[in-house]
């Protein structure tokens, strides 16, 4: 089993959330982040108040996959989610040791499903 | 951490506080007097406490002004602060500020404490301050001065000023800096008032009175934790913005409402309130655009009440053209000192309060000096700019005469209750938030 960690840029989550769809992926865990890479972010300014930008706002996906559904998964977010210009983003591949499903108390890959 | 010695030593002072309180509400209670049938102008009593209510909105509208530019963990203390006034400053007015403020001179200093409890203070007109309207509506209508003119200074030290500390040091400086100046400006007796200072709704009074003890306060609080290089921006614009817009509403009753009657004047005063917050707020913000290359929102609004600010004094003496000028003017003066001049000095006068209301208030108790003419008001007097430099020497004196008792008195009050009970939030409690550690309470929920 894979714990999937992609970071995209907010106006994608739609498409990404789509194409996960097509590839019969459902479970997935959003949240808003802030973050940065290269890319360099817009300044605000407030008054004497200057901040240079260094955060962006993303968003990130997390998803639990079985081994087979690993490919399918990146190829779904990394369409989804490409524009092409810096800030797209990156997914991070981890292991996992155990998946719970709380309902019934399944384990392992049928928790996934 | 609280231990149970400290949650009762803090329970003793607003203990003693509320038996106080009850004691002198029961003395004035006895004091009270009958009153006879009034003689009273309807169209000039109506708008009159039309305008005292809007001078309250004012109040909560600086709330969310201030309170949508500090972090949100703080938002509540803004609030709460702002609504604490509303409460113990109207009382205080009742008991002895207004006496203290409006009532029989002493020297030219003070009022004597005859209207404590408002006893005098009836239903018929005063024939000195506003002869046509109810006693007591005049005596509400400068209430809410009284109670916005503190609020102001919540600015300066929003963020790391103890609750309790602030409490005192509100009332202290409401009862020793607010009264003695609006009598000596707008009391029968005052001395300024004998000079012929002319400050139709409260540059002097209000605003320098303010904003100098925000300077004060941020001098001696100190800067917040990691200020300037961990400073926070705004955590709810908007609300910035819905309170700046109040304010510009509330701002006519302030301004238009000081003529103390509903006709040409009030509406002189009306429309050079206007003119000059219209002119201000674009003002800042071709400032911005030529600087930064785009405007902001937090600019045209801090434009906008800086030119609400400087009109204040002026609103009663000017004509719509000297209203646009000073309107420019306040932009101007209260863009450097905000936005280059803080940042230069380095203090942390975190809402701008000084650098608004103490440049903006002190541009437009100047420019009355300037501006004012005869020809929009017979009862005031011709600025320079009309052939009289007189006035603006007296302008002047008022100015600096304000500027220093504001400036020793606050710093003075501030040392005492400093002293006495601390007055900055610990390390602790800035880190957590004033709203949690001060109030126990979240402004927002995350998890529903």
């Amino acid at each position: 089993m894979k714990y999937i960690i992609a970071i995209i840029q907010p106006d994608r989550v739609q498409d990404v959330l789509a194409k996960l769809e097509e590839k019969e992926i459902h479970l997935v865990t959003v949240s808003q982040v802030l973050g940065r890479g290269r890319q360099k972010g817009i300044a605000e300014v407030y008054r004497s108040h200057k901040e240079p930008g260094n955060l962006l706002k993303k968003v990130k996906l997390e998803i639990a996959v079985n081994e087979q559904f690993v490919a399918a998964t990146l190829e779904a977010i990394t369409s989804g989610a490409r524009t092409g210009s810096i800030g797209d983003g990156k997914i991070f591949v981890l292991s996992l040791d155990e998946v719970v499903r709380i309902r019934t108390g399944e384990t392992g890959g049928p928790a996934i499903g | 951490m609280e231990t149970t010695a400290g949650r009762a030593r803090s329970s003793i002072f607003p203990l003693i506080f509320f038996l106080v309180f009850l004691v002198i509400t029961a003395l004035a209670t006895v004091v009270a007097a009958a009153d006879e049938p009034p003689k009273i102008d309807t169209g000039d009593t109506a708008w009159v406490l039309m305008a005292s209510a809007l001078v309250l909105l004012m109040t909560p509208a600086l709330a969310f002004f201030y309170g949508g530019l500090v972090r949100r963990k703080n938002v509540l203390s803004v609030l709460m602060q702002c609504f604490l006034l509303m409460c113990v400053i109207s009382i205080q007015w009742v008991l002895f500020g207004y006496s203290l403020a409006f009532g029989p001179d002493v020297g030219g200093w003070i009022g004597n404490l005859d209207w404590f409890g408002l006893k005098g203070v009836g239903l018929v007109p005063h024939a000195g301050y506003a002869a046509t309207i109810p006693h007591q509506a005049f005596m509400i209508f400068q209430m809410m001065f009284a109670i916005i003119t503190p609020a102001l200074i919540i600015g300066a030290f929003a963020e790391r000023m103890k609750f309790a500390a602030f409490a005192v040091f509100t009332l202290l400086w409401a009862t020793l800096v607010y009264d003695p100046v609006c009598h000596w400006v707008w009391g029968i007796g005052g001395f300024m008032r004998n000079w012929g200072a002319l400050d139709f709704a409260g540059g002097t009074v209000v605003h320098i009175n303010a904003g100098i003890a925000a300077l004060v306060c941020a001098l001696v609080l100190g800067k917040r934790i990691g200020y300037p290089s961990n400073s926070a921006p705004p955590h709810n614009l908007p609300f910035a913005v819905l309170g700046a817009g109040l304010l510009w509403f509330g701002w006519f009753g302030f301004n238009a409402g000081s003529a103390l009657g509903a006709g040409a004047l009030a509406t002189s005063a009306f429309v050079a309130t206007h003119i000059a917050s219209a002119s201000a707020g674009l003002t800042w913000s071709l400032i911005e655009w030529v600087r930064h290359g785009k405007p902001t929102g937090l600019g045209i609004i801090t434009g906008a009440v800086a030119g609400l600010v400087a009109i204040t004094p002026a609103s009663g003496f000017v004509n719509p053209i000297g209203a646009l000028w000073i309107g420019i003017g306040a932009s101007v003066l209260c863009y450097i000192a905000a936005v280059i001049m803080k940042g230069k000095f380095g203090y942390d006068d975190t809402l701008d309060a000084f650098g608004v209301h103490g440049i903006g208030g002190i541009w437009g108790a100047i420019a009355t000096g300037l501006f004012a003419t005869k020809t929009v008001n017979a009862a005031g007097a011709d600025g320079l700019f009309y052939g009289n430099p007189a006035q603006l020497m007296i302008q002047v004196k008022a100015t600096l005469v304000t500027v220093v008792w504001s400036f020793v008195m606050s710093f003075v009050l501030l040392k005492i209750v400093n002293a006495v009970m601390g007055a900055r939030a610990s390390e602790h409690e800035e880190r957590v938030g004033l709203d949690l550690t001060g109030h126990s309470e979240s402004a927002y929920t995350i998890l529903d």
